[in-house]
């Protein structure tokens, strides 16, 4: 499952989608919008997304994961639109053998996502908005 | 010739709309683009034609879709 969503992401339908007998371990990893930015609150978050090349973009980094950790699955959806406080931005869930691939293919696809699928974020405040760039390691 | 150019953010916000057809002259490059258009200086952006990923110094063809990426913020 590789997708972009208009709607409230449910994370137990992305976590079922990797679920395999043969996976010994599953991590759900919900990026969640915040209520702060660099010291200053934040009142709603927009998202907005390039759709087709985010979608192959991300699927490329799926088949990177299935490279690099053989035998894994991955399942990624990313909000698009207003996204309220609380609630889920993206959902990366990972089925693998043993934790070790599993928490190391969650990861992986949680940073490349950030470094290249064209999504961008807009924050709004008590006082104005600001494009919210993340942040290059 | 002609360019189908998407718009993202703030380049979205700034040109004030998300698409348009351009006509630009044979053999501009993806960045010469985005300085004919007059877009933000400073803003780092990377270039996306037919969406892939390129530098801005590929030269642009007729009928390519150009996309320029403003900072990414997903995830």
């Amino acid at each position: 499952m590789i997708a972009l969503s208009d709607t409230p992401i449910d994370a137990n339908v992305v976590t079922d989608s990797v679920r395999s007998p043969r996976f010994g371990a599953v991590i759900t990893f919900e990026g969640i919008t915040r209520d702060h930015h660099d010291g200053r609150g934040v009142t709603g978050l927009w998202y907005e997304a390039y759709a087709p090349m985010a979608v192959a973009e991300m699927e490329r980094i799926a088949a990177e994961i299935s490279a690099r950790w053989p035998g894994t699955a991955v399942a990624m959806v990313h909000r698009t639109g207003a996204v309220p406080i609380g609630e889920a931005s993206v959902v990366i869930a990972v089925g693998a053998e043993h934790r070790g691939e599993a928490y190391e293919a969650s990861r992986y696809a949680i940073d490349e996502l950030k470094l290249r699928v064209p999504v961008w974020k807009r924050e709004a405040y008590a006082d104005g908005t600001a494009w919210i760039a993340n942040k290059v390691s | 010739m002609n360019v189908v150019v998407r718009y993202f953010a703030q380049l979205r916000e700034a040109r004030g709309r998300s698409s348009e057809t351009c006509s630009f002259e044979a053999g501009i490059t993806a960045a010469g683009a985005y300085a004919a258009l007059g877009l933000p200086a400073g803003l780092p952006v990377a270039y996306a034609v037919n969406q892939e990923r390129v530098p801005g110094t590929t030269g642009l063809e007729d009928g390519d879709e150009l996309v320029f990426l403003p900072p990414l913020g997903g995830g």
